[in-house]
């Protein structure tokens, strides 16, 4: 489905992605795990077509979208989810699904509204708060919504930019048993993310990335047995071990 | 049957893109965690970053024997020892082996390996297995072990030896699938003729060879005195042990589980590649090992790339069965064994340059090997009893260093023959 290889991008003199390769097949849930820039979230801004790259190349489904516009990767079908939701705080709920249908209601009309069926099947809560504004929603509501409205470009390939941040465990849990529900459902996922237990747990495969590198890669129960990851991301110290 | 069909089946677009990918991890690694390696890259100029494909794997150091050698034990470990979870070392007692560790995904990826090998030679989880491989500290017996029960089998861990307590298991136990080296499952079919029991009455139908190279000749006679099907596999414990490449049923050539290991064929002489078809030295890359990740390894194993595709569907390129080696190394009894290692023994003992001759023989099925040493003053003693034991303390020394018995005989001195001022150190009459 994505296939990556020798990104390099930054941000003036900035490198932060060091010929970096990884790739996503279809029906895979892949998550990519590291520090606080690392590169984590410069990588899925730039497939996402946000921040042009220096060099390499970005495939999506066989066609180069290394250069093409974010429109045109969402038309391509590939949706970022970005980190901290960032909803239309002053739309509303409903308001907020629609904008997500922009892209395919050029082409389609009407039709593409009517994934907002399937957007409140998935998150009954947001049917219920059609009518409110998003901004008035709680932290997880709003990352249902965030992803909700991704979905209403019915993507192929969903990438989350930190979608745990600033939620109480409970509803982390939540939107990971969504991530997982969407993959079963033939979606295919790129997992950004920093509460790597959690996303090597719902993974089929993940890549760990250091200073804009790929340093490890593998499926997810490996990286979860792997000892660098557990000091590093799992937590795992030698005092409590 | 496959063991792992999205894997041994990849579309060659999609593998090499995973190839690319890990590659490119274990150079990052490598480059941070093994200082050889990072000296290595200094000195070549090279910038792991600048691989950005896998025709760039030309860029990267070799890694030999020698420079294994000379990080005695763990020098070129990525990881610390604590997240080694077993060694394993190849043969030489002394400075001259190599040791090698795994973390736990390293036995856990080998296990898989040798389950896909065993997969593909025909062997399945109702299989009963018979490992007569040595068990310790070669690769062998393990790494058919782990890989056998990472399948399903059930496994006979026997160990090698003790031939009558071999068969009178295969009989016993029923066995259906045998693993040895092949000169030990020719000297098996001989001991049956001899007691007296019919191989076609045993429950035997595959076997599995390696350790030693072997040719089609011994395929097609341990076929004919064993009711087996006789498939060989490759592997070196450098690298992982076996695993790294097996035959499937059709018996052409060897797939190389090129998801885990990068293999290129190289002129020895000017470490160039050959084209594909041409017979040259196998160099092999680790692709995902963890503990001891090996870059452009020169296995010294002789055999070519078989561009074709197999019948059996895997798209695992092959390799032919190796067909020699670009060293002196002999295998005898399955174990590796350095002409150097000899030499230095006996230049231990005599004080000065030894001239000496290793003959190599087949008696019956299994190996022989007889060292044949010119006397000198420091090795020569008027009284036989003394003389006696002068040659069995050499016959010591030789064994606890090879790893194997061999015999050693006294020669007058300039007896043994010498070409050019060089003597010819190695005969080898075993017809293999």
């Amino acid at each position: 489905m994505l296939k990556v290889r020798n990104i390099e991008a930054g941000y003036g003199k900035l490198r932060v992605l060091r010929r970096v390769s990884l790739h996503v097949a279809e029906g895979e849930i892949v998550t990519l795990i590291g520090a606080n820039g690392a590169g984590k979230t410069t990588l899925l801004n730039t497939i996402a077509g946000l921040l042009p790259p220096r060099g390499g190349e970005i495939r999506l489904n066989g066609a180069d979208i290394t250069t093409a516009t974010p429109q045109k990767i969402v038309r391509a079908g590939c949706s970022l989810v970005p980190e901290g939701r960032q909803v239309f705080a002053p739309l509303s709920v409903e308001e907020n699904l629609i904008l997500g249908a922009h892209v395919r209601r050029q082409q389609e009309g009407k039709r593409a509204l009517t994934e907002i069926e399937h957007v409140y099947d998935l998150f009954p809560v947001l049917r219920e708060r059609r009518t409110q504004l998003a901004g008035t929603l709680s932290g997880g509501e709003q990352q249902m919504l965030a992803i909700g409205r991704a979905l209403m470009a019915r993507p192929r390939l969903i990438m989350l930019d930190e979608p745990s941040t600033g939620l109480a465990p409970l509803v982390v849990k939540t939107i990971f048993g969504i991530i997982s529900r969407l993959r079963d459902e033939g979606n295919t996922v790129l997992l950004v993310e920093q509460n790597a237990r959690a996303a090597l747990h719902i993974a089929d495969r993940g890549y760990v990335i250091e200073t804009g590198r790929i340093i490890l890669q593998g499926p997810a129960e490996d990286l979860l047995a792997n000892r660098d990851v557990q000091r590093a991301y799992l937590g795992h110290g030698p005092a409590n071990e | 049957m496959y063991w792992e069909r999205d894997k041994e089946c990849m579309s060659r677009e999609d593998l090499e893109q995973l190839q690319l990918e890990r590659l490119q991890a274990t150079c990052n690694r490598v480059a941070v965690n093994v200082p050889f390696y990072r000296k290595k890259f200094a000195e070549l100029r090279f910038d792991p970053e600048r691989l950005q494909s896998l025709d760039d794997l030309r860029a990267l150091p070799f890694t030999t024997k020698q420079d294994l050698r000379d990080h005695y034990p763990y020098g070129l470990f990525a990881v610390p020892l604590r997240e080694i979870v077993r060694l394993h070392a190849s043969s030489g007692t002394t400075g001259q082996a190599t040791v090698e560790g795994y973390t736990r995904n390293d036995i856990k990826t080998w296990s898989n390996l040798v389950a896909r090998i065993l997969t593909a030679a025909g062997v399945r989880a109702d299989d009963v297995i018979q490992i007569a491989f040595g068990y310790g500290l070669f690769t062998g017996g393990f790494g058919l072990h782990y890989g056998a029960e990472r399948l399903g089998a059930s496994v006979i861990p026997i160990s090698s030896g003790n031939t009558k307590r071999q068969i009178q298991i295969m009989q016993d136990f029923r066995t259906t699938a045998l693993v040895c080296t092949p000169s030990y499952a020719l000297y098996l079919a001989d001991s049956m003729a001899e007691m007296g029991v019919n191989p076609n009455a045993l429950s035997l139908r595959v076997g599995l060879f390696g350790g030693e190279p072997w040719s089609e000749a011994m395929r097609q006679e341990l076929e004919r005195k064993l009711p087996i099907k006789a498939t060989d596999n490759y592997g070196l414990s450098e690298i992982m042990g076996p695993g790294v490449a097996g035959e499937c049923t059709f018996c052409s050539g060897l797939h190389v589980n090129e998801d885990h290991f990068l293999v290129e064929i190289i002129d020895p002489e000017t470490l160039e590649p050959v084209p594909d078809g041409e017979i040259g030295e196998l160099v092999v890359t680790t692709l995902t090992k963890e503990g001891f990740p090996v870059l452009r390894y020169r296995t010294r194993d002789l055999t070519r790339i078989i561009p074709e595709p197999c019948p059996c569907g895997r798209t695992l390129r092959r390799i032919s069965r190796i067909t020699g080696r670009t060293d002196d190394m002999l295998i005898i009894k399955g174990v590796n064994v350095y002409p150097s290692q000899i030499e230095a023994v006996l230049f231990d003992i005599e004080g000065t340059e030894p001239h000496y001759q290793i003959i190599v023989e087949r008696e019956g099925r299994l190996d022989k090997a007889t060292i044949l040493v010119e006397v000198v003053d420091a090795i020569f003693f008027d009284s036989m009893k003394k003389q006696r034991q002068m040659v069995e303390h050499i016959k010591a020394r030789l064994a606890s260093e090879l790893g194997i018995g061999v015999d050693v005989k006294l020669v007058e001195g300039k007896t043994l023959a010498r070409s050019e001022g060089k003597a010819q150190r190695i005969i080898d009459r075993r017809n293999l």
